[in-house]
């Protein structure tokens, strides 16, 4: 604090706490709750009792604790990861281009990796090796073709957006990000045409899902996760610096195109890497940084972290709706955090209009 | 010593050659106004020297060559106050001061007690200690134009890059706003260069001028040797009476 007695903007230890606590309730919630319902304070318990050199006796029976630790557990932990990655993509690309409205799918993600995940379905099905829905839940084509189409698609933007006129801003990186999704979407929409009967399945993949796969998909994505997190939160200093535009930061010592890129490509590695093993999860990353900055402030120094733990808790609570509200169908994990995020989004909005003017 | 030794200084932008062979001196301790009409090359040039748009020809910055300084370096020497400077959404007066400190603090790094005293010292210099908490929107023209200056201050560079520092404000908040820059140049020895389109306010606060048109300097010298109705004629296309005034002439347009 300085004398004038007003500190600058930074993240208190309270409110790291409480993004702690939503992370843990989200966990424990969705560990206990399902077609089995457990006792919170035995899954807690066991919880605990993972811990290497803790040991509590939980008071759930073996069947109970295999349900907590083998069946729900990795799905939970996958949400929390994925919720994560993807608030903090999103908060990161609204700093980076200085728009409220950025989310993480913004350079074509979704295009790339939807395309992607057409393809290796749509691949699987013409060569008729086992029926393709098979195929998707070979836990390897679907997501490393997603993956790569992800990527792939976020160089493309980059290519053409970067490239061209001296002056471009980053609008003109968003520009050739509409535009790169479009081609991709309508390359997807094409070879759903050309194969009707994967309609089903694609459709199913866009709409996200987190899968019961066990730790495989954790361990794909924890990776990226950390590395993207890690290179952000060293940067978030100069997402704030950034805030002033371009040409202000520069004289302020800054180097903004460098940092861009680099955030750029650390947000789009994790943005990747969740899509290829969730499908497309529409509005985490608008609703939770924009949620954090309403009750904590606008700095990113503040936003990015606790976006990332009410990211994963808001996802992992997502989750628990989507598989338990019309059990045992399961609502699409889109359908749901789409079904909260779009009123949320025109809440955004009014706010944001009302701070402008 | 002087603080800006410009030495046939030529700025491109798109092809068009907007700075032509501009050379000038600016002493340490000076303040020298840029005049010139719209689109003279004026705010250029004061990119320019703030390494913000490529340029040829020489540009030293307190005997150093500009070119051989770092980012960071320049911009513990330099500190400019742009035009219409961003207004980032919901920050704080208090932090927005701190990203004054950005060349001290290391770029993944946080700030020093030292940045974060540079800051209060700042603002209580600025009659902003009650405001450090407040969000820029929600301030008036004049005291966002101190919270500019605040953040240009906490740089803590010896020249202040100023790009018409009053267009916004009414008489009174310019005269506020140059009577604290002429202050602070005073107290804290800094050079002063500033472009302004109000030549009577130009020139009672400037120690000497220049005048810019078409990207060339065509006349420099004090207020009374560039402040004269032949050559605001010339160059302005303006019909304007000079009149004698206390610190300075005064520039009247008449019909």
């Amino acid at each position: 604090m300085t004398p004038t007695g007003t500190a600058p903007a930074r993240l208190r230890v309270g409110w790291l706490a409480i993004g702690l606590v939503a992370v843990l309730v989200a966990a424990v919630a969705g560990l206990a709750l399902g077609p089995v319902r457990l006792n919170p304070l035995g899954v807690a318990a066991e919880l605990l009792d993972l811990l290497p050199g803790v040991n509590v006796h939980s008071g759930l029976s073996p069947t109970e604790a295999a349900i907590v630790t083998q069946l729900r557990l990795p799905r939970v932990v996958l949400g929390l990861l994925v919720g994560a990655t993807l608030a903090l993509a999103g908060g990161t690309y609204q700093g980076v281009f200085r728009n409220p409205l950025a989310d993480p799918y913004l350079l074509g993600v979704a295009g790339g990796a939807g395309l992607g995940a057409t393809a290796a379905i749509a691949l699987a099905h013409a060569a008729g090796s086992g029926s393709a829905l098979d195929t998707v839940r070979t836990p390897v084509a679907v997501p490393a073709a997603a993956f790569v189409g992800a990527l792939a698609a976020v160089a493309m933007t980059y290519a053409l957006g970067a490239s061209g006129t001296r002056y471009r801003t980053p609008a003109t990186l968003i520009l050739a990000g509409v535009a790169v999704t479009s081609f991709l979407t309508a390359g997807q929409s094409f070879l759903q045409q050309r194969y009707v009967e994967t309609i089903r399945e694609v459709y199913s993949w866009i709409m996200g899902r987190l899968t019961v796969g066990g730790w495989h998909d954790v361990l794909l994505l924890l990776p990226y996760t950390v590395v993207m997190a890690v290179v952000i939160m060293a940067y978030r200093r100069q997402l704030d610096v950034l805030s002033v535009g371009d040409q202000e930061a520069a004289s302020l010592g800054a180097h903004p195109q460098r940092t861009r890129i680099i955030l750029i490509v650390a947000a789009s590695l994790g943005t990747a890497a969740a899509v290829s093993v969730s499908g497309l999860i529409a509005f985490v990353g608008i609703i939770v940084p924009h949620t954090v900055r309403l009750l904590f402030g606008s700095s990113y120094r503040v936003v990015l972290p606790l976006s990332m733990l009410f990211g994963g808790a808001f996802l992992a609570l997502a989750d628990l709706a989507a598989r338990t509200l019309m059990a045992p169908n399961e609502i699409p994990i889109g359908v749901v955090t789409a079904f909260f995020g779009a009123p949320f989004f025109i809440v955004v909005l009014r706010t944001s209009r009302r701070m402008v003017a | 010593m002087s603080a800006v030794e410009l030495t046939g200084v030529d700025v491109s932008l798109d092809g068009h050659e907007i700075v032509r062979g501009v050379t000038l001196s600016v002493a340490a301790g000076e303040w020298v106004t840029v005049i010139g009409p719209n689109g003279a090359g004026k705010s250029t040039l004061l990119r320019a020297i703030a390494g913000l748009v490529r340029w040829h020809g020489g540009i030293d910055l307190f005997g150093r060559p500009a070119a051989s300084l770092g980012r960071r370096e320049r911009a513990r020497l330099v500190a400019v106050v742009p035009q219409d400077p961003v207004v980032p959404p919901g920050m704080a007066v208090v932090d927005y001061v701190l990203l004054g400190r950005t060349p001290y603090i290391p770029p993944l790094g946080r700030e020093s007690a030292a940045d974060l005293a540079t800051v209060d010292s700042v603002l209580e210099r600025l009659d902003l200690a009650g405001f450090a908490g407040r969000r820029l929107e929600s301030l008036s023209g004049g005291e966002r134009q101190r919270v500019f200056l605040a953040r240009a201050l906490a740089q803590g560079a010896e020249l202040l890059l100023l790009d018409e520092p009053t267009t916004a404000l009414d008489i009174g908040h310019q005269q506020e706003v140059l009577e604290l820059v002429d202050q602070l140049r005073r107290d804290a020895g800094l050079t002063v260069l500033a472009t302004m389109h109000d030549l009577s306010i130009a020139g009672e606060y400037a120690d000497r001028m220049v005048l810019l048109a078409g990207g060339r300097l065509v006349a420099a010298g004090t207020p009374r040797e560039v402040l004269t109705e032949r050559l605001l004629a010339e160059h302005y296309r303006a019909r304007v009476r000079v009149i004698d005034g206390d610190h300075g002439p005064l520039v009247v347009p008449v019909r």
